[in-house]
């Protein structure tokens, strides 16, 4: 199946007005690159706007200071895939996560996973994650790149529908990420990372 | 939430807010911005016939919730989950309650539900000695500060920065900021820590879809999802209105829910949870999952012809969006814990008559929020309706069963006013405002005066202004001047007449007619207003029309909607009254489509700049949107739209007799629009607009000229 030009539009355009960052890859490898250097670039804990400077209770405190070093977390790779990612990360100083995610709520820098689906109407990406290692790293991760096979854009949610049905049949987790996390909830200001990524960055793979 | 025990005590609360300027500032921007943000959202989409469609699915969910929950429990637990039903708030909180208890959990992380807020569950489970966090931010913010949300979608949207940073200073111990992003990290941080240990999570849930037993939850935060995946117990708490058969339905409302909410095209996250999902921390690795479904009234309510269409609100909070009253008083003077029109409906229901029969008093039937409306609800109508119902139970004020019984008797009505024509003598001036206002209104009211009533009717002058017999008319048309325009300003009918003169119309005006029954409904006095109605109704059948014509949008759009609604189900009036209601038009549409007056009609020299005020009952009771302004240009007036032109002067008849403060505050900024577009004059369709308008500006000693289209239509003819 290859996607509709305009539909690709659209799925760039509607991506970017949620302040998601596209970038267009032609190969696996292309998105290790992407993810190293995001990494190297980003600096460790920070998260982007304000930075750890900022008072905490004690409590929360001692969280944060259970991270150190730059953390990456991709679960749900294959293991050629993995295998691939742990060496690029060695070379560059970045940890893998390896065990369960939970372990490690004081912040993972990146998460970098697959999507499923495209929704170009809203620029959404659909997961289907039963995983909750999965699950939990495009949540707690401060930047989630998700790289997205163009050929897996849909037009509009509708589109989706059979496939979430067949998800549905049995127990599963299924999300729409469109953007990053947000909230408008002091003073109606926009403000980036409440809870979930700061920052989202979609990597269209296109066909060979 | 609300608890004032009466109107004036709910006065009073209702004036602290109009007192708060950071509140007045929020909103303002907001209702601005918001208008602006949802039309972009909406832009390219038949947003119509999307309300229609979810109004037709979530009737047709509410006429089978039984069968929809059975199947939802059914495929619910094939797929692990335990599903449980409610009758009302305490039996909600309470098997909530016992699920934590047996599961022996302590800490619970929270997002956001609007229906754990109507079972105020937080309170039980505190009384269980379990620490529950509300996780989305906002919620997390009133939470510490022990308040209820102002708005479904923007709960601490009453706050300033200052005041976050003053709180966040006190949870932390640490001295904090008041830079809003460096707020929300703190946020961030200091709650991602409640999540580690929390056993439970307790969400809402937008959707449930009986087909497979999901749910679907909308959120911009994350905070949901964090919620339904860390801690090893789920429960989900919903009201049993969301549930829908298929995941269709579910996607449908998801179109129009963020667009309606934020003016998003979508939120950050929509999540879709089925059965019991991996959790490494629970038992077999398998989360125990509990869905919690509320009744609470709503079996009931969906069997109730008028009011089961209430179970097709999805919770955008669009109606308080566009409330020029909510704008004004916020959201905890505007609901009990559902807040904007839906609330005033839904505190009725949900919260009892108590709370809920000063609060319904205070709309001003504008319909900005049925305009907009996700679901198609008629709110202002069911508001009025509510009132009416609360009225039977706790009995008519005197002066509302003195009112009733005045105008249910046209001759007697009729007299009173002429007879007020002479009692109003001492305090008449000569320019047609009394000079003070009768004892009987309060000082509050003194922020626009009110015009003397006329020294001839309209209906004593009609044998004299009557146009002459057409001998071949094109267009037989009766007029209904309504009471205003029949003993107040005569000269807005007077210049009707003269307006069509030529235009081959044989003109009629039916002796009988009364008070088209408005501020009867307005009142709750139902039962009144159906027999004006009747009458009307008799009074215009006996002349031989095409047209009814009124020159008050206000009374157009009663006779047009509301005669049909309170008399099409007895088959004794059902045809007559869609026949009368067919025939009803308002003068502008008259003017401009039927007649199709143009350019060559009016005079060629260059007519004065004026602005327009579109009354509510007009743009929105009768979608009447660009005849008034085609015809302005028509007639070579330098027509200027002034801002928030469709936004409510602060009129509302009988409203603004009862909450004074805040009609004065809607007719200052209506003065403020109208006096930047530079017009002297503003025009519009309604007495009613025109009294206020104009009963302001010679108050405030303002230099604008207030009149009715009409008048001005017919000086321009040819």
């Amino acid at each position: 199946m290859t996607v509709k030009a305009e539909s690709l539009e659209l799925f760039i355009e509607k991506a970017k007005i949620a302040a998601a960052v596209v970038s267009e890859i032609s190969s696996f490898d292309e998105a290790i690159k992407y993810t190293m250097d995001l990494c190297g670039k980003k600096e460790a804990c920070k998260l982007l706007v304000s930075g750890c400077e900022e008072g905490l209770s004690n409590k929360a405190e001692a969280l944060c200071a259970t991270k150190t070093g730059k953390t990456i977390s991709a679960p749900a790779l294959s293991k050629k895939e993995i295998t691939a990612l742990d060496k690029q990360c060695e070379e560059n100083g970045f940890a893998l996560i390896k065990d369960s995610v939970r372990n490690h709520l004081g912040g993972i820098d990146i998460a970098f996973t697959y999507a499923d689906h495209g929704i170009a109407e809203t620029g959404s990406l659909a997961l289907s994650c039963p995983s909750e290692e999965l699950r939990l790293a495009t949540m707690v991760s401060e930047v989630h790149v998700a790289v997205l096979p163009k050929s897996t854009i849909v037009d509009n949610s509708y589109d989706l529908e059979s496939w979430m049905e067949a998800n549905m049949m049995e127990a599963n987790y299924t999300a729409f990420i469109t953007g990053p996390s947000r909230t408008a909830d002091i003073e109606r200001v926009l403000a980036i990372g409440v809870h979930g990524p700061l920052e989202l960055h979609i990597l269209l793979l296109g066909d060979k | 939430m609300q608890d004032a025990k009466n109107l004036k005590e709910y006065r009073k609360e209702v004036r602290e807010s109009l007192d708060n300027d950071f509140l007045r500032t929020a909103m303002d921007n907001f209702a601005v911005a918001y208008r602006g943000s949802r039309a972009n959202a909406f832009k390219g989409m038949d947003e119509k016939s999307l309300i229609a469609d979810i109004a037709g699915a979530k009737d047709c969910a509410a006429a089978n919730i039984d069968e929809l929950y059975a199947k939802f429990k059914e495929e619910a637990e094939k797929r692990g989950a335990v599903v449980h039903l409610a009758k009302d708030a305490q039996e909600a909180n309470e098997i909530i309650g016992r699920i934590a208890q047996q599961e022996n959990c302590k800490t619970i992380v929270k997002s956001k539900s609007m229906t754990a807020e109507e079972t105020l569950l937080n309170h039980h489970l505190e009384d269980l000695n379990l620490e529950v966090v509300e996780t989305d931010l906002g919620e997390w913010i009133i939470q510490m500060r022990h308040e209820g949300p102002s708005h479904m979608v923007m709960p601490a949207i009453h706050l300033s920065r200052h005041q976050v940073s003053d709180l966040f200073s006190e949870v932390t111990g640490k001295k904090q900021d008041d830079d809003i992003q460096k707020l929300v990290k703190v946020a961030r941080r200091e709650l991602r820590q409640k999540f580690v240990g929390a056993d439970m999570g307790i969400s809402g849930g937008n959707f449930a879809i009986a087909e497979t037993g999901s749910i679907g939850i909308v959120t911009n935060e994350g905070n949901a999802r964090l919620v339904t995946t860390l801690p090893r117990v789920h429960v989900a708490l919903m009201g049993l209105d969301k549930l829908t058969p298929k995941l269709h339905d579910a996607l449908r409302v998801l179109k129009a829910l963020p667009r309606n909410a934020t003016g998003q095209a979508i939120t950050s996250y929509v999540t879709w949870v089925t059965g019991s999902n991996e959790c490494a921390v629970a038992e077999d690795d398998r989360k125990k999952v509990h869905f919690v479904f509320l009744d609470n009234g709503r079996r009931a309510l969906a069997k109730d012809p008028v009011f089961s269409q209430v179970l097709r609100c999805v919770r955008c909070g669009a109606c308080a969006n566009v409330c020029p009253v909510y704008r004004m008083v916020g959201g905890h003077k505007m609901g009990h814990i559902y807040i904007g029109a839906i609330g005033l409906i839904l505190t009725y229901f949900f919260h009892g008559t108590d709370k809920a029969k000063n609060l319904v008093q205070n709309c001003i039937n504008c319909g900005a929020c049925k305009e907009i409306c996700a679901g198609g609800i008629d709110l202002p109508g069911l508001i009025k309706d509510i009132q009416a119902r609360i009225l039977e139970e706790e009995g008519h004020p005197l002066y509302s069963t003195f009112l009733a019984k005045m105008m249910k008797n046209r001759k007697l009505f009729h007299k009173f006013l002429r007879i007020a024509k002479h009692a109003q003598k001492p305090v008449k001036a000569k320019d047609g405002f009394m000079r003070h206002l009768p004892m009987i209104f309060a000082p509050d009211h003194d922020f626009r005066a009110l015009p003397t009533v006329a020294e001839v009717p309209f209906r004593d002058m009609w044998a004299k202004v009557k146009p002459a017999k057409v001998a071949d008319p094109k267009f037989k048309v009766a007029l209904f001047s309504g009471c205003v325009q029949d003993f107040v300003y005569p000269e807005q009918s007077v210049a009707t007449v003269e307006s069509m003169k030529g235009k081959g119309v044989e003109l009629d005006f039916p002796m009988d007619q009364s008070c088209c029954g408005l501020p009867l409904q307005m009142m709750g006095e139902k039962e009144a207003c159906k027999e004006v109605a009747i009458q009307n109704m008799e009074a215009f059948e006996k002349t031989d029309c095409d047209y009814i014509l009124t020159m008050c949008a206000s009374c157009a759009s009663h006779l047009k909607h509301n005669y049909v609604k309170f008399l099409g189900h007895d088959p004794k009036y059902a045809i007559r009254v869609q026949e009368f209601a067919d025939k009803v038009i308002d003068y502008s549409s008259f003017m401009n489509d039927v007649l199709g007056v143009t350019e060559d009609d009016f005079l060629d020299s260059a007519g004065e700049k004026v602005t327009y005020h579109a009354p509510c009952h007009l743009c929105r009771g009768l979608d009447v949107k660009s005849a008034p302004r085609e015809l302005m240009v028509k007639a070579g007036l330098d027509y200027k739209e002034s801002a928030e032109e469709e936004v409510c002067c602060g009129f509302g008849g009988t409203y603004s007799v009862k909450f004074p403060k805040i009609s004065e505050q809607l007719l200052s900024k209506k003065l403020e629009n109208a006096a930047e577009t530079g017009a002297k004059t503003l025009l519009t369709d309604c007495p009613g607009c025109v009294m206020q308008i104009r009963g302001g500006a010679k108050k405030l000693g303002k230099d604008l000229d207030v009149r009715h289209i009409a008048e001005f239509i017919a000086d321009r003819r040819k």
